[in-house]
């Protein structure tokens, strides 16, 4: 527990250090939630656009973090021989995830203080009653987006990891109905992307805080399975050590 | 504590694909001891180090620390030895003071990281982010990081590499220190006067086999007693050779500026020789009597041709 709580607190204090990924997990969410919010050219569907943007910037800021932010530290890690160092000390693999989990927890509560105050300020109007099944929701979202993020930091060079993700959150935002409802999609692409964990996150949102009436079973099953299969799939393949650099 | 070697190393061979790095490597490390293993640049010391600290598991024979398998037991290990890598490996926006205070929450007793701090003369630059450090504060680092949980088992790779002399004072005082108190010390270098100088025993290696062991006295020693020393290239090797009296065929210049008698050295020889010299007005250098250089024996194991010395 000590080794967890050290490390717990080295991840989050450099997590927070990282200009790059601040920007990434709060500057560009509330900014894209203040512009889209005021600036009315989305086809959102709703009378106001903050109803609709609030639950898919909620889902943006996640993937942005258990994700991307987690993907590049921790292939960087591996490229800088970090990860293979403390593989040479009593850390242990289950604390030193356990960390990086714990550090990816704080920085969406993070990301929630900030981004859900600013909605309010922006009209909108959640539905409490859903709050239990969005942060279920929130949760399975982060097993999967994570496991995908260490499936790429495992195997790839840190620089090519690094496109890598920031690749997929932008081809995942524009096909999630974060920013564009799946409904605007040609109809193969919508389905193509209803499979994927972005979509599902930010569907089980809508349906969870208001847009809708409930969270569709669809979600749920897309948002297990990638909370299964992905950490999974990293767990098989991960390489502490990048031999080719 | 039992009595047995700290490192025991039977037989190991590791192979990557078709390429064979260690080919039946057998040595033991005792309580205490500092063993160097010297090679060339992929003889299969890296390969050899990381086996036995649990990065890769044995083709072939069997290697223990401090009776444990490496990785079969690496938990129970982890807290007992100290590990030194090639290649850095350490968080880059971390300074030296917050990475070791970080390191020893990993262990239940480490040692003061303050003290390391300051025995590793990273004091004055304990908040410097580490990708800001020198190449040997990186280094002094990486060693004090390897003190922090007390160890009873040493592996450096490489300890003293983009070192200064300085800091190679340091290392190997720290070293003495170490060995002292009853550390055992496995450490690899491609360089033979570090060899020399921080090791009791040397095990030379090359394509993966052990060529040579010994302690220094031990691999030096020989039935071929010489006198060696440096003066100025293209001397009048015959004429020297006239004024000792001895063979002028026993008289050769191996490289320019580097001379050697077959001859056992003795005090009177000697004194003609500083003689012959200084009636020359010439400069005098490493004089040398006895056996073998650690280099001859170095370049004669490590170069099935390496004949010519």
């Amino acid at each position: 527990m000590r080794r967890f709580r050290a490390q717990a607190a080295a991840e989050i204090g450099m997590t927070l250090r990282r200009g790059e990924s601040l920007l990434l997990t709060l500057g560009i969410p509330v900014l894209l939630l203040v512009f889209f919010s005021e600036v009315h050219v989305l086809p959102t569907g709703t009378p106001e656009p903050i109803t609709f943007l609030a639950p898919g910037i909620l889902a943006l800021a996640l993937m942005g973090t258990a994700l991307v932010n987690l993907s590049i530290a921790t292939g960087f890690e591996r490229g800088y021989g970090v990860l293979k160092r403390l593989g040479a000390t009593p850390l242990g693999r289950p604390a030193l995830l356990g960390a990086k989990l714990a550090a990816v927890l704080a920085v969406e509560l993070l990301q929630a203080a900030v981004l859900v105050p600013v909605a309010l300020l922006l009209g909108w109007h959640p539905t409490a009653a859903g709050a239990l099944a969005g942060v279920g929701a929130a949760l399975l979202a982060t097993a999967g987006f994570g496991g995908i993020g260490l499936l790429l930091a495992g195997t790839l060079r840190a620089e090519v990891n690094l496109a890598a993700a920031n690749g997929l959150w932008l081809v995942l935002l524009l096909v999630s109905g974060m920013l564009v409802p799946l409904a605007k999609l040609p109809g193969w692409l919508a389905d193509a992307a209803r499979a994927l964990p972005a979509a599902a996150l930010t569907e089980a949102l809508h349906g969870a805080l208001g847009l809708r009436t409930a969270v569709p079973l669809w979600s749920w099953l897309v948002l297990a399975a990638w909370a299964l299969a992905a950490p999974l799939a990293a767990a098989l393949t991960f390489s502490w050590e990048d031999r080719r650099s | 504590m039992p009595s047995g070697p700290a490192v025991d190393c039977r037989d190991l061979s590791v192979t990557y694909g078709a390429v064979t790095a260690v080919d039946g490597v057998s040595f033991q490390v005792a309580p205490g001891e500092v063993l160097a293993l010297l090679g060339p640049n992929g003889a299969g010391k890296t390969s050899t180090v990381e086996t036995l600290e649990g990065y890769l598991a044995p083709t072939g024979g069997s290697v223990r620390v401090l009776g444990l398998d490496p990785r079969a037991d690496h938990r129970a290990l982890m807290p007992r030895i100290g590990v030194m890598l090639q290649k850095g490996g350490l968080y880059p926006t971390l300074g030296p003071a917050r990475i070791l205070r970080l390191f020893a929450r990993y262990f239940d007793d480490p040692a003061d990281p303050a003290a390391l701090l300051a025995d590793a003369g990273l004091a004055g630059v304990a908040r410097t982010p580490f990708r800001r450090l020198s190449g040997g504060e990186q280094q002094r680092l990486s060693l004090a990081l390897a003190l922090v949980g007390r160890p009873e088992v040493l592996f450096l790779d490489e300890p003293t590499a983009g070192v200064d002399p300085e800091g190679r004072l340091a290392v190997r005082r720290l070293i003495g220190e170490l060995r002292d108190r009853g550390v055992a010390v496995l450490l690899t270098t491609h360089e033979l006067p570090e060899a020399a100088k921080l090791a009791d025993r040397i095990l030379i290696v090359d394509h993966g086999r052990v060529v040579a062991a010994g302690t220094l006295a031990e691999l030096t020693a020989g039935e071929d007693p010489a006198v060696r020393f440096g003066a100025p290239p293209g001397l009048d090797r015959a004429g020297l050779a006239t004024a000792l009296g001895i063979d002028p065929a026993s008289v050769t210049e191996p490289e320019p500026g580097r001379y050697r008698l077959a001859d056992p050295g003795t005090p009177a020889r000697l004194a003609a020789l500083t003689a012959w010299l200084a009636d020359r007005d010439l400069a005098l250098a490493d004089l040398q009597v006895g056996g073998r250089t650690l280099e001859e024996v170095y370049l004669a194991v490590t170069h099935t041709s390496g004949g010519e010395l």
